[in-house]
């Protein structure tokens, strides 16, 4: 008999490939082990009937699976795109749509009426983007903050990070600052919040994760207390109105300049996400453990706090707080894929920005009104929850 | 069949740890175990077993002495090298998410691939090929947390081969199973050694040191205080002193068919003797 291969040695999977698993199923475990195995018909050990064989050899391939249900909802979210393009008070037809939209972005076919082109490219374009941009920067965070923290209760809110950038969005409207300073002090609060969420579970917990959230549930609650202070000196005539519309989430203030940055942030953090998707998964069942795997613990959550965090900070300084998309939208993910992030992620991130979109297609045509999005996710995301609970609560407590 | 490697592939020296003031310490502990040994590490609670095992993984940092992997200094390898030599099978693992058997087992391969890569599908053949081995590729596509005791330890050794590492460090690996399930899992480790693996592991039970290792390490106070084959160092006079009850270990003949015809196990001696649940029964076989 061989031994095992050497730390550095060949490549192991080459070898099992050699073989094929229906002659490494040969090796039989109770060879030589004694009689007692072979008699006794135990049945963890020695059943291996072909069809459990055939069964879960059907679960590798099943990342083809994997892949077209990633194809299909990317399909799915294109349909939505057009339609969204469409819906308003003034409604286009799908074609209309593609219309303008393969003349203005590919210069394909002839000229589209100038009223077309300026309801989908001026008004609707920008929202939507952003829409898009805040779904999936919101769903893939939460997604990854519950991976890391092991707990599918946890939301992007968890480090304070909302109550900062929140904070500082409020006080921005306070003093009467212009659209881009108040994205850039809320996002600037964002970061804040969890610096200090951070700082107080190193020097207080030694780095611990409960003691994480502990910190961030104070620091939260801190910048909420100076979110009310600020509502309570704002002007009830003019500031306090656009404070407590901007907390309840908007994506009216949505302008295509005022996206360039924050897509480029949420784009290198969603590559900084995909790049530590399998070191995170494995993270996820326990620190031990990933680290007797090799896995570099502290590399990987720095990695992940700083990308989701990023994330959150700039969602909410682009769209006001909008609460349970980064709560809601991974379980959906998991339901789809499974838990493991690599496939966890890119799905999340396709149904949060589908999500979000959807959400908002409401909030702008439902009524003539501009309804706040915080709103319509919550009492979306509220029913659902509890069908979710009810559905795999049992395995959480 | 043993091949005896020139290096050992495990080598402490002189290792110390304490955790804090008060806490469990080990000291000066010095061992080596080679290719094929199943080293069980005995003592009671507190002993340290769990505090050396956490050293050899790297997870604690000694205050002094040296812990060597097939030669090679623990804290100068990289902890993905690291992972390639040892594999860690814990009691039992939990996590919140639904992960089947199979995405636990594949798991084995994150120190083989690169940094920012996720197991594609030879790796996940090459994880059901290792259930497979383990007669447990039917629980492939099942979730881990939904399988009993015995099959989630099966799927955790499965991982540590799909690790293809050569040194196995196992702590309590049968603390929650079965007699059953004990038993099998046992029979793996023994002949995962028979196949060159160096296994380290932890144990409550002498007589799992007795039956299925060929070296017994014994622990007590974060001290080493034996160490050899299992037959000179597990005696009812050592394990009576090191556990401070009284245990006699004596010789079982088995009946012919088996590759073995005697076999040691130890049996604790009740007492008090006038225990009346206990007396009349053994009074009566005696005579």
């Amino acid at each position: 008999m061989t031994r095992p291969a050497v730390p550095t040695g060949t490549d192991p999977v080459t070898e099992t490939e050699q073989n094929g698993v229906g002659e490494v199923a040969d090796q039989s475990v109770g060879q030589g082990v004694g009689p007692s195995v072979t008699e006794g018909g135990d049945p963890a050990v020695q059943d291996r009937r072909p069809g459990g064989r055939a069964a879960a050899s059907a679960r590798i391939r099943a990342t083809l699976g994997d892949h077209l249900r990633v194809v299909l909802l990317a399909v799915g979210l294109l349909v939505l795109i057009v339609v969204s393009f469409g819906l308003g008070r003034y409604t286009l037809g799908p074609v209309s749509v593609v219309r303008v939209l393969a003349h203005e972005l590919f210069g394909l076919g002839g000229d589209v009426p100038g009223q077309n082109r300026a309801v989908v490219m001026d008004i609707r374009m920008p929202r939507i983007l952003a829409a898009l941009l805040v779904g999936a920067a919101l769903a893939s965070s939460g997604a990854a903050y519950q991976t890391m923290f092991r707990n599918p209760l946890v939301s992007p809110e968890i480090l304070g990070v909302a109550a900062g950038a929140g904070f500082g969005a409020s006080a921005s409207i306070l003093i009467g600052l212009d659209t881009t300073l108040l994205q850039i002090i809320s996002f600037g609060c964002g970061l804040l919040a969890a610096v200090l969420s951070l700082t107080i579970s190193r020097v207080v917990g030694k780095g611990s994760l409960i003691i994480l959230v502990l910190g961030g549930i104070i620091i939260g609650a801190m910048f909420n207390a100076l979110i009310s202070s600020v509502q309570y000196f704002a002007n009830p005539e003019t500031t306090l109105p656009e404070i407590t519309f901007w907390l309840f989430g908007s994506l009216a203030r949505a302008s295509m300049h005022g996206l360039i940055v924050p897509a480029i942030i949420v784009a290198v953090c969603l590559v900084v996400l995909y790049a530590v998707r399998w070191q995170l998964t494995v993270l996820a069942t326990g620190d031990d453990e990933a680290r007797s795997l090799g896995v570099n613990r502290t590399r990987i959550w720095a990695l992940t706090i700083g990308a989701s965090t990023l994330m959150t900070a700039t969602a909410v300084s682009v769209a006001g707080i909008i609460g349970w998309v980064g709560l809601v939208v991974p379980h959906l993910g998991r339901f789809a894929v499974g838990p493991s992030f690599s496939r966890l992620m890119p799905v999340t991130a396709l149904i949060g920005a589908g999500y979000l979109l959807a959400v908002d297609d409401v909030a702008r045509t439902a009524s003539s009104l501009d309804l706040p999005l915080g709103i319509l996710t919550a009492l979306i995301g509220a029913p659902f929850f509890v069908a979710l609970l009810a559905k795999a609560g049992r395995q959480w407590l | 069949m043993a091949v005896i490697t020139e290096t050992p592939d495990v080598e402490v020296n002189g290792l110390s740890f304490g955790y804090g003031r008060n806490g469990h310490r080990i000291t000066d502990v010095s061992l080596s175990v080679r290719a094929t040994e199943v080293c069980c590490l005995l003592g009671p609670n507190g002993a340290g077993k769990t505090t050396l095992l956490r050293c050899l993984l790297g997870l604690l940092k000694p205050e002094s002495g040296t812990v060597r992997i097939a030669g090679r200094d623990l804290g100068t390898l990289t902890p993905r090298e690291l992972a390639r030599s040892v594999a860690y099978v814990p009691q039992s693992t939990s996590s919140p998410f639904p992960f089947t058997a199979l995405d636990i087992a594949v798991m084995g391969r994150t120190p083989h691939l690169g940094l920012l890569e996720a197991p594609g599908a030879a790796d996940r053949r090459s994880a059901l090929a290792q259930l497979d081995r383990l007669g447990i590729a039917r629980l492939a596509d099942r979730s881990f947390a939904a399988l009993s005791g015995g099959e989630r330890q099966l799927v955790l050794l499965a991982r540590a081969l799909v690790q293809q590492a050569a040194i196995l460090i196992l702590d309590e690996p049968t603390a929650a199973l079965d007699y059953g399930n004990e038993v099998r899992t046992l029979h793996v480790v023994a002949e995962l050694a028979r196949e060159g693996h160096a296994i380290i592991m932890t144990t409550h039970q002498p007589s799992h040191a007795l039956t299925y290792s060929n070296r017994a390490v014994l622990m007590r106070g974060g001290v080493v205080i034996a160490d050899g084959h299992p037959d000179d160092v597990v005696t009812g006079e050592s394990l009576s002193d090191l556990y401070g009850v009284p245990v006699h270990v004596t010789g079982v003949t088995l009946p012919p068919g088996y590759d073995r015809r005697e076999m040691r196990t130890c049996v604790p001696i009740p007492t008090p003797w006038s225990d009346p649940q206990l007396e009349p029964r053994t009074r009566n076989s005696d005579h």
